[in-house]
C-alpha cells in the first residue's frame, strides 16, 4: 500500500481477538481506596497539595506539577485523603514510591466544573495551559506531558499532525475500542490539537487489522476537512512515533532530533481523547481505558478504570484469574513492564494489564549467540543488535553506542526473534543506564571543577583587591608624608577598576 | 562481568516467535537429507559408514569438549555438532577409511569450533576447516573418487567388503576410481590439451546437474541440493543474498573467461553443476557464525566466495576450491561486519544524522 513502510519489524501473534469484539466495561465498582503515585509522568514527582485528613472532590487537584516534565494529579473520586506514603508502585524495580491514598466516600461527587467557552475560539496558548492543568500525559505509555509537546510543536511549522491509532502491541485493544466507541470525541480532540499547533493536516493512522475503528473514525471525520483516516500495515513496532512517521510521511526523523524538526507531531488517540475531555468538558485526567487480557484472565475485557484503582480490582471486574500467571504485566508484552504486586495501582500510562501463561511468554534459558542475524533483519532502526549486545556485555559501551545503542528504541523486536533467547533488551537497558550514570558523573565532575575554578578565581580576586586597597592606603599615607611620589597613581585606579568589573 | 542477572528478572519482551537454535539446525539437516540419501544410493554401504562415523566423531568430540569445560551435555541438543559433521561428511570422498573419518570429525569440532570457545565463537567454518586441513595433509585419500556403484547394482560392495574397505583391510580396486570433471579439466589445462574436447567426449551437463557422477559423498546432485536450499530460503532459515551472490559471481567470471577461450576454460554451466559450489552456496557459505550479518555484507561475502573459488579452479593448484574460498572469506568476515553496517534510521550511511531543513519557526 505504501512506497515506504517500516524497515524490519516483526509480526507477533496479535491476540487482540480476546478483547477486540467486547465493549468497554464502563461501570467498575468504586474501589475502596485509590492510590495515586506522585510520579506518573516523565519528569520529577509532583508536589502534594492536600494533607492527610482533607476531604477531596472528584476532579480536584491533589498534587501540582513539580517541574518542566512533571504533571498535575487529580482526585479520581470524592473521599478523604487517608495517607501520603510509600506504596509498591507499578515499576519493575518494585521499589516503593510515594503515593496519595484516597479513601472513597462512595458518592463519586464531582467538584464544580468550570463553564466552558468554545475551545476553538480560545487562543492556542490558553488551550495548552488548560491541557497542562488537566494533568494529561502521553497515554500510549510514553507518559510525556502533552502540554509540553504541544508548546514545543508551536515553535515549529507543523505540517502534519499524526494521531497514532496503530496500537501495534499484541493483546492491547484499548485504543481500538476507544476509536470504535468514541470516534466523535477523538475527532473533536484532534481538531483542538490542530488548532493549538496550527497544523496544516491531520492524519489518523490505524493498523489495517482494525477495520471497525477505521470505519468509525472515517465516519466521524467526514464533516471536517483535512482530517484523513489512513491505514498502515500491521507490523510491530508501527506504534513507535519514528516508525509511524516513516510509514505515513516517508520521512525519517534525524538522529538526535525530534519529529518537530521535520514538521510532524504525533499524539496517541488516548491522549487526544483526554484532551477532548479536558477542553470540551473541563474534566481533568482521572480515568483511562485499560485492556485486561492474557491467558490467565477469566473474561478478558477493556475497562474504563479510575487512575489509582488497584490492579486486583480491575482483574476482578474481568472475572478474576483462572490460573497463576507466569508474568503479570503493565502494558503490552513487547515493551510492557512487570507489575511487582497485584495491589499496585493503575497509572496514567497503563495501556493494559496482562496476566500471561508460561506458554504465552515462552521464556527459555539463553544460549550463546549463533550470529544468525535475525535481530539485524528485525531491527526497525537499522541497528546491529547482536554486536550491541556483545559489546554491552563486555562493558564496552563506546562500541555498543557505535553499533547503534544510541539510536535503540528498546522495542524488543530483536529479542522477540532471537532463537538463542538472549535477553537483548536487558543488555541495552543496562548499557543505557550505565551510560546515563557515566554522563551524570561527568556533569558532576565538570560542575565541581567549575565551582573550584570559580572559587579560586574569587580568592585571587579578593587577594588582588586587598593588595590594591593596601597599596592605595599606603599611597594615601605616603602622599601625605611624601608629596613627590604622586606620578604612578595614574595607572593604579585603572587597574583596580578592572578588577572590580571582572568581579561583578 | 557486569551486573545483569539473566534469570531473575528479565526485561521485555515477554513474547517470542518460538524459534530456537535446535529447530534451525535440524531444519538445515532436513534440507540436506535428499542429497544425502542420493549419495548413499550412488556410493553404497561404504558411504553410509563414512557418513555415520564422521557424524558420530563430531558429536563425540563435542561431548568430550563440553564435559572438559564443565558444561551440560544438554548443549548437544542444539544439534550444531550433528550439522557440522553432516556437512563435512557430504563434502568428503564417499569411501573414506575409518581414521580419516574420525580425524575429520574431531578436527572440525575440537580445532574448528571448541578451541575458539564453542558455538558462535569460531572464525572459520568448522567443516571446511577440517576438509581443507585433511586435503592438504592426506591429498591421496582426500581425492580418491570412486565410480558410481548404485545400491543393488552388481558393482556395489556388500557388507563385508564395505567393512573391509572402511577399516582399510582392502584397498579400493583401481577400476573403481576415476577423476572428477573438475580434476580432469585441471589436468587437461595443465597438460595443454583443450578442455572443450575433454568435456565433449566424456561428460554430460544433465548428469552433472542430476548428480549421477562421481564426486564427494553428498555434493554430486546439484538438483537435490538446490531444492534443499530453496526450501531453506522459503523457511527463512537462510536469506538469498549469499547464495545468489556466490552463484552469480561464479557464473559471471566463468562465463567471461569461457567467452575468451573455450579451449582453456570450462563452461560456466559445468562450473555451476560440478563440485561443491551448490552445497557451498546454500549450506556452507550461509553458515551464520562465520558470515556477515548485514545484507550488504552478505552480498560482498557471497561474491567473494565465488571469486576466490573461480580463481583457484581456473588458475590455482587445486581443481576444486569451495573450501578455500569459504575459509578465505570467513577470515574477512569480521572486517566486513565492521565496515559494512546497515544504515541506521535517521542517519546517513556514514552514521551522521541526516540533514533536513528544520521546520523551526523564526522567532
Amino acid at each position: 500500500m505504501f512506497g515506504i513502510a517500516m524497515r524490519g519489524g516483526v509480526h507477533p501473534e496479535t491476540k487482540k481477538d480476546l478483547t477486540a469484539e467486547r465493549s468497554i466495561i464502563r461501570q467498575l465498582p468504586l474501589p475502596k481506596r485509590l492510590y495515586l503515585p506522585l510520579s506518573q509522568h516523565a519528569g520529577i514527582e509532583s508536589r502534594p497539595q492536600v494533607q492527610v485528613g482533607d476531604r477531596v472532590l472528584k476532579g480536584q487537584l491533589v498534587a501540582r506539577s513539580g517541574g518542566p516534565l512533571s504533571a498535575n494529579l487529580h482526585a479520581p473520586t470524592s473521599g478523604t485523603v487517608v495517607a501520603i506514603e510509600p506504596i509498591v508502585a507499578p515499576h519493575p524495580s518494585g521499589l516503593p514510591a510515594v503515593a496519595i491514598v484516597i479513601e472513597s466516600d462512595g458518592e463519586d461527587q464531582w467538584m464544580v466544573l468550570p463553564t466552558l467557552d468554545d475551545p476553538l475560539a480560545l487562543s492556542p496558548d490558553d488551550l495548552a495551559d488548560k491541557v497542562e492543568a488537566a494533568g494529561i500525559v502521553g497515554m500510549g505509555g510514553a507518559i510525556f506531558p502533552a502540554a509540553v509537546k504541544l508548546r514545543q510543536g508551536r515553535r515549529f511549522e507543523i505540517k502534519t499532525l499524526i494521531i497514532n491509532g496503530s496500537e501495534c502491541e499484541p493483546y492491547l485493544t484499548c485504543d481500538d475500542r476507544l476509536m470504535q466507541e468514541r470516534a466523535e470525541a477523538i475527532i473533536d480532540g484532534a481538531r483542538m490539537i490542530r488548532h493549538i499547533i496550527e497544523a496544516f493536516e491531520v492524519i489518523i493512522a490505524i493498523e489495517d487489522n482494525k477495520p471497525d475503528a477505521t470505519a468509525a473514525l472515517k465516519k466521524a471525520a467526514a464533516p471536517f476537512g483535512k482530517i484523513e483516516v489512513r491505514n498502515v500495515p500491521t507490523q510491530y513496532p508501527m506504534g513507535s512515533a519514528k516508525q509511524l512517521i516513516q510509514a505515513v510521511t516517508g520521512k525519517e526523523v534525524p538522529a538526535g532530533g525530534r519529529s518537530n524538526d521535520i514538521g510532524v507531531l504525533v499524539h496517541n488517540v488516548g491522549t487526544v481523547y483526554a484532551i477532548h475531555e479536558a477542553l470540551r468538558l473541563g474534566r481533568p485526567l482521572i480515568s483511562r481505558i485499560v485492556t485486561v487480557s492474557g491467558g490467565c484472565v477469566q473474561s478478558p475485557h477493556n475497562v474504563e478504570a479510575l487512575i489509582g484503582t488497584p490492579v486486583r480490582d480491575i482483574i476482578q471486574a474481568c472475572g478474576g484469574l483462572s490460573a497463576t500467571p507466569a508474568r503479570l504485566l503493565m502494558g503490552g508484552p513487547m515493551m510492557g513492564q512487570i507489575i511487582p504486586s497485584i495491589d499496585s495501582p493503575v497509572i496514567k500510562g497503563c495501556t493494559g494489564v496482562l496476566a500471561l501463561t508460561r506458554q504465552e511468554v515462552n521464556e527459555h534459558v539463553p544460549s550463546p549467540c549463533i550470529r544468525c542475524g535475525r535481530c539485524v533483519d528485525a531491527c526497525p532502526m537499522g541497528l546491529v543488535p547482536l554486536e550491541m549486545a556483545k559489546h554491552a556485555k563486555a562493558d564496552d559501551f563506546d562500541n555498543a553506542q557505535q553499533y547503534g545503542l544510541r539510536d535503540c528504541i528498546l522495542c524488543g523486536s530483536c529479542a522477540y526473534v532471537c532463537p538463542s533467547h538472549i535477553p537483548l533488551v536487558q543488555f541495552f537497558e543496562y548499557a543505557k543506564g550505565e551510560l546515563k550514570e557515566r554522563r551524570n558523573s561527568e556533569h558532576k565532575q565538570e560542575y565541581t571543577k567549575r565551582l573550584t575554578e570559580q572559587r579560586n578565581e574569587r580568592i585571587e580576586r579578593e587577594k588582588a583587591a586587598k593588595l590594591a586597597a593596601k597599596k592605595a592606603k599606603k599611597k594615601k599615607s605616603s602622599r601625605t608624608s611624601q608629596p613627590k611620589a604622586s606620578e604612578p597613581t595614574a595607572s593604579e585606579p585603572a587597574a583596580s577598576a578592572q578588577e572590580e568589573s571582572a568581579g561583578s | 562481568m557486569n551486573a545483569i542477572s539473566e534469570s531473575v528478572h528479565r526485561a521485555a519482551p515477554y513474547a517470542h516467535d518460538r524459534s530456537s537454535v535446535d529447530r534451525i539446525m535440524l531444519q538445515v539437516c532436513l534440507a540436506l537429507t535428499p542429497a544425502t540419501l542420493f549419495g548413499f544410493y550412488l556410493f553404497g554401504l561404504p558411504a553410509m559408514l563414512t557418513f555415520a562415523s564422521i557424524c558420530l566423531a563430531a558429536i563425540g568430540t563435542e561431548s568430550i569438549c563440553l564435559l572438559l569445560q564443565g558444561q551440560s551435555l544438554s548443549r548437544l541438543r542444539d544439534a550444531s555438532a550433528l550439522l557440522t559433521g553432516w556437512l563435512l561428511a557430504m563434502s568428503m570422498p564417499p569411501w573414506c577409511p575409518w581414521w580419516l573419518c574420525l580425524g575429520a570429525g574431531f578436527f572440525a569440532i575440537a580445532i574448528g569450533k571448541q578451541l575458539y570457545g564453542g558455538i558462535g565463537q569460531n572464525v572459520f567454518n568448522p567443516a571446511m576447516l577440517a576438509r581443507v586441513a585433511l586435503l592438504i595433509s592426506f591429498p591421496v585419500q582426500m581425492t580418491t573418487w570412486v565410480q558410481v556403484t548404485p545400491l543393488g547394482s552388481e558393482q556395489a560392495p556388500g557388507l563385508l567388503q564395505s567393512l573391509a574397505i572402511f577399516f582399510g583391510q582392502q584397498s579400493i580396486p583401481d577400476g573403481y576410481t576415476g577423476a572428477t570433471l573438475l580434476g580432469a579439466a585441471k589436468a587437461a589445462a595443465n597438460g595443454g590439451s583443450a578442455i572443450s574436447e575433454l568435456v565433449a567426449g566424456n561428460y554430460s551437463l544433465t548428469q552433472s546437474f542430476l548428480g549421477n557422477t562421481l564426486g564427494s559423498l553428498g555434493e554430486t546432485s546439484e538438483l537435490l541440493i538446490l531444492l534443499g536450499g530453496l526450501w531453506l530460503l522459503r523457511r527463512r532459515i537462510i536469506s538469498w543474498h549469499i547464495p545468489l551472490a556466490m552463484l552469480g559471481s561464479t557464473l559471471l567470471l566463468s562465463g567471461l573467461f569461457y567467452m575468451v577461450s573455450h579451449e582453456q576454460y570450462l563452461s560456466p554451466w559445468y562450473h555451476l553443476t560440478s563440485g561443491g559450489v551448490m552445497l557451498g552456496a546454500f549450506f556452507i557459505a550461509t553458515d551464520y557464525v562465520t558470515s556477515p550479518s548485514s545484507t550488504a555484507g552478505k552480498l560482498i561475502f557471497g561474491a567473494g566466495c565465488g571469486l576466490v573459488m573461480y580463481v583457484i579452479r581456473a588458475w590455482g593448484g587445486f581443481p576444486e576450491a569451495v573450501g578455500f574460498a569459504v575459509l578465505f572469506m570467513n577470515a574477512l568476515t569480521p572486517l566486513i561486519d565492521r565496515v559494512v553496517k546497515p544504515r541506521a534510521y535517521g542517519r546517513d550511511q556514514r552514521g551522521n544524522p541526516i540533514k533536513n531543513v528544520s521546520a523551526r519557526k523564526a522567532s
